[in-house]
């Protein structure tokens, strides 16, 4: 008992030293986990880690969580899946919190107000780079660029929930039907193998 | 009731959170305006100071809105609520389907997915665009060094490959020496 205890610590505690590092992405990690998790605790070797973050990537959520909280379960089962998560989540939480509460208190300043005029454009500059990052693994050919070509306008009458529904849908349909007149599908490839991954999580 | 409207935008958020932060803001921005959280404008400032934390965007927004909604039990219930679906959906994928990601089905799923997650994110980036005021084409000193600051920001990510917190930092100085 005392035992387990020890260990689900030793769990928390480690993703609580990695998470800060998570600036802009949770493969910002990698080295870390290699670090601490690979070398210096031996719980899991490299390999592992490595499909961690691939099987991470095909889950909704950030590659950060998803990927302490595999880990996690790795290691210690439902518990240290809960360890590890909130080893990863509570340091973030409390800087994000610390920064908006002082945002919050002194957003009145001409000065804060003025900075912000320019950083909201900054802002829009970063998620037309996300755009542009994550088109460059979803757009592999004619079919996947009509999709994004119509998703943008549908947007404008459907909620988001549904255009995602859609698109999943539309992919299966398009496979399926692909598959029927006798095309052949292109080998993916493996997102573990290809570091500029599809989620755009280096932003 | 506000925490439940926070909890409850959130948690469905969770699950379907696929393609990174940006392509969450769509769902938060519909949210945020049916609720009445806040404007358009202090919700991007929100996404600006989650972009300046480490932590996933999506959840640091989330923290966010839901801070300066409810304060700190807002807070506290909006990361529960972003967070759960990631912990059922890890749990699972790691009970039962650990070859997830090699099914052909899912393989298809991501196929439609992925252009659409770009779609998401392209919707985002002119929604912001229209309600910060970047679509004024009007000749004033304020649009013109709006329409500079988007290009050089956009230079920075791009060919520089700055890191974007420096970014946000060095745009907020600039802002501060134009517009004050």
């Amino acid at each position: 008992m005392k035992e387990l205890w020890k260990t689900l610590f030793q769990i928390f505690w480690t993703f609580f030293k990695i998470s800060p590092v998570t600036f802009g992405g949770g493969f910002a990690m990698i080295p870390l986990i290699e670090k601490e998790i690979v070398e210096k605790r031996k719980w899991l070797d490299s390999e592992e880690v490595a499909d961690v973050f691939a099987l991470s990537q095909s889950i909704p959520g950030a590659v950060a969580i998803n990927s302490a909280t595999f880990i996690g379960h790795r290691i210690g089962g439902v518990k240290g899946a809960l360890a590890a998560m909130m080893g990863v989540s509570v340091p973030t939480f409390l800087i994000v919190l610390a920064l908006g509460a002082s945002y919050l208190f002194i957003h009145d300043h001409p000065k804060l107000e003025a900075a912000f005029v320019s950083i909201r454009v900054t802002i829009v500059a970063i998620i037309v780079y996300a755009a542009i990052k994550i088109a460059k693994t979803a757009i592999v050919d004619k079919t996947t660029f009509c999709i994004m070509l119509a998703g943008v306008p549908a947007l404008f009458f459907v909620h988001p929930i549904v255009s995602i529904l859609l698109g999943a849908l539309t992919g299966v349909l398009v496979v399926f039907i692909k598959k029927k007149m006798g095309y052949q599908q292109k080998k993916k490839n493996d997102p573990a193998a290809n570091p500029d991954y599809f989620m755009g999580a280096g932003i | 009731m506000v925490l439940w409207e926070l909890f409850h935008t959130f948690f469905s958020m969770g699950f379907l959170s696929f393609g990174g932060g940006y392509a969450m803001m769509p769902f938060i921005d519909a949210a945020v305006t049916k609720y009445g959280w806040m404007s358009s404008e202090q919700l991007t400032n929100m996404i600006a100071i989650a972009g300046m934390s480490p932590g996933p965007i999506a959840a640091n927004s989330a923290i966010l809105v839901g801070y300066s909604t409810a304060g700190i039990s807002g807070a506290i219930l909006s990361a529960v609520a972003i967070l759960l679906p990631s912990v059922i959906l890890v749990l699972t994928v790691a009970t039962f389907f650990i070859k997830w990601h090699h099914n052909p089905l899912v393989e298809a799923i991501f196929y439609g997915l992925k252009p659409l997650v770009t779609s998401l994110i392209i919707f985002a980036a002119i929604s912001f665009a229209q309600s910060n005021h970047l679509v004024a084409f009007d000749i004033s000193f304020r649009s013109i060094s709006l329409w500079l600051i988007f290009a050089l920001s956009l230079f920075a990510f791009l060919k520089l490959r700055w890191n974007p917190i420096y970014v946000i930092v060095l745009s907020g100085l600039l802002g501060v020496t134009l517009y004050s």
